[in-house]
């Protein structure tokens, strides 16, 4: 029980679309409670492989295992790896948040449906069960008073909290987030951040992909820099940050901070 | 207007082209969402079938498709009977050839709107539900289907109008609805222009009916919100 299993592990990660290699290998290890924060130039492969661990994306080769479960991937036509079964998949997808760049709130349910909806069905929670939480999740986020709102009605930093919010109330095992902060306005990009800083404190696990340098650096255990599809460096942010080995990643880091 | 007792017979016919109308409406909606599946399908055969589907009937008039399947119907029927030695002529009833007709030709038509509705929806909104864990039938129905709803419901109102007036099509196959008994009325009064202007009248009633309820669902359907869909 007390051995150490890594949260979230990628084994040797592929994916090609048609003759472009996006992804060319990659492995990462994320222990409980690590932070590591994706950095790369635009077209790096930071969404692609995000979106690989949960499927969205089918890979063409590699392994992604979740607190010591394999997902388990069969041949699918085209070369790309698919669930072998769906409900495995589900299960692993309900223990995995992900936090979109665009939010997804679906528009047509309010606030409190939004972050319900999987709870109940999903996971089959009694509805009152799943009411408590998303209160107690809403309070956290700071946004209680919208319980009853629809997502067309608040900022873009509200509706990425509640998003926020929505991945939580599954209480994953891993929190997977795709540059959230980068649809927004630059006013509402702290409001976000601070959520995302107090989860880091409370010991979760999450993957970040970010432009946010000096949020990455204040709260990642690891940083990991990718380039064409392959991990060009990865160390503590003190590492990646102020030495790194890499004259690309220097040359990024001075472009990026300012 | 002087309806000589034929009122009832107009009421009576009226109440058909009502119940025609709505049970073509419910199976043309379920064509038109099989259609739209079909032809956004992986599979290349089902988006054949799906393009097929609509080109054939949306090429051919609809009375056509009425004829077609009244005769053809009952063509078909007499001879799948012959297989097991039964020779007499079998009739299929005008109101059940009515809604295969007028349901096909909706859903070919719907398969149109939905398609479009279906591409307008962002590939986000299924994304987040199944990134929750949600299945390919929980997404579709209680996430993607609620919003396809309210972008095509529109169109879909549209298509239900011109299915309203279609249904004066099956007259010709001996239903009788309200054209059907407008005319039936007419040749027994020698009075054509009050029977036809009385039709008319209820015709237009319906589809005012039918407008009505349709910018309700509308209203219904449209939350606080319409913005968001980022
Ligand atoms: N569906 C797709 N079909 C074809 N090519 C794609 C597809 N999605 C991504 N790509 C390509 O894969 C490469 C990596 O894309 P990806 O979105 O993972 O980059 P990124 O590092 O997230 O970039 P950004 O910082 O701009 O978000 C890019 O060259 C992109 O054009
Ligand atoms: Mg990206």
């Amino acid at each position: 029980m007390s051995q150490a299993q890594p949260a979230l592990e990628l084994v040797d990660i592929y994916k090609s679309y048609g003759n472009l290699e996006v992804l060319k290998g990659i492995s990462l290890k994320a222990n409980d409670g690590d932070v590591i924060s994706i950095l790369g130039s635009s077209g790096s492969g930071k969404s692609t492989l995000l979106r690989c661990i949960n499927l969205l994306e089918h890979p063409n080769a590699g392994r992604i295992i979740v607190a010591g479960e394999e997902l388990e991937l069969k041949p699918a036509k085209d070369g790309y790896l698919d669930a072998a079964s769906r409900p495995q998949l589900e299960s692993m997808r309900s223990r995995i948040g992900f936090v979109f760049q665009s939010f997804n709130l679906w528009p047509h349910k309010t606030i409190l449906d939004n972050i319900i909806e999987a709870p109940m069905r999903v996971l089959k929670q009694p509805r009152a069960q799943a009411v408590a939480r998303a209160e107690e999740l809403l309070a956290r986020v700071g946004l209680a008073d919208k319980r009853n709102a629809y997502p067309g009605n608040l900022s873009g930093g509200q509706q990425q909290r509640i998003a926020i919010a929505r991945a939580l109330a599954m209480d994953p095992q891993v929190l997977l987030f795709d540059e959230p902060t980068s649809a927004l306005d630059p006013e509402l990009v702290n409001e976000v951040l601070s959520v995302m800083h107090s989860l880091a404190d409370e010991g979760r696990t999450m993957l970040i992909v970010t432009h946010e340098m000096r949020f990455a650096r204040e709260v990642s255990s690891q940083v990991v820099f990718l380039h064409q599809g392959q991990i060009e460096e990865i160390g503590s942010p003190e590492q990646v940050f102020d030495n790194p080995k890499s004259a690309r990643v220097r040359d990024f880091m001075s472009s990026h901070l300012s | 207007m002087d309806l000589q007792g034929f009122g009832h017979l107009l009421l009576s016919g009226a109440w058909v082209t009502v119940k025609l109308a709505l049970t073509s409406l419910a199976f043309g909606l379920l064509f038109g969402l099989i259609g739209a599946a079909a032809k956004l399908s992986k599979f290349r055969f089902a988006r054949i079938l799906g393009t097929l589907y609509t080109t054939l009937v949306r090429g051919i008039p609809e009375l056509l498709l009425v004829l077609s399947i009244y005769f053809g119907g009952s063509m078909l029927l007499m001879w799948l009977a012959s297989f097991f030695g039964y020779t007499d002529y079998i009739e299929i009833s005008a109101f059940a050839a009515g809604v295969a007709a007028l349901s096909i030709a909706f859903g070919a038509y719907a398969t149109e709107v939905f398609r479009a509705a279906l591409i307008e929806l962002p590939k986000g909104q299924w994304e987040s539900a199944y990134a929750l864990g949600m299945t390919g039938p929980q997404t579709f129905f209680r996430i993607i289907l609620p919003q396809v709803w309210r972008l095509a419901l529109p169109g879909l109102g549209n298509l239900f109008q011109v299915l309203l007036k279609d249904t004066a099509l099956v007259s010709v196959v001996g239903l009788d609805e309200l054209m059907r008994q407008a005319y039936v009325a007419s040749g027994s009064t020698k009075e054509p222009f009050t029977f036809y202007m009385a039709a008319a009248f209820i015709y237009l009633g319906l589809t005012a009916i039918a407008t009505a309820s349709t910018m309700l669902m509308e209203r219904a359907s449209n939350p606080v919100s319409r913005g968001s869909r980022a």
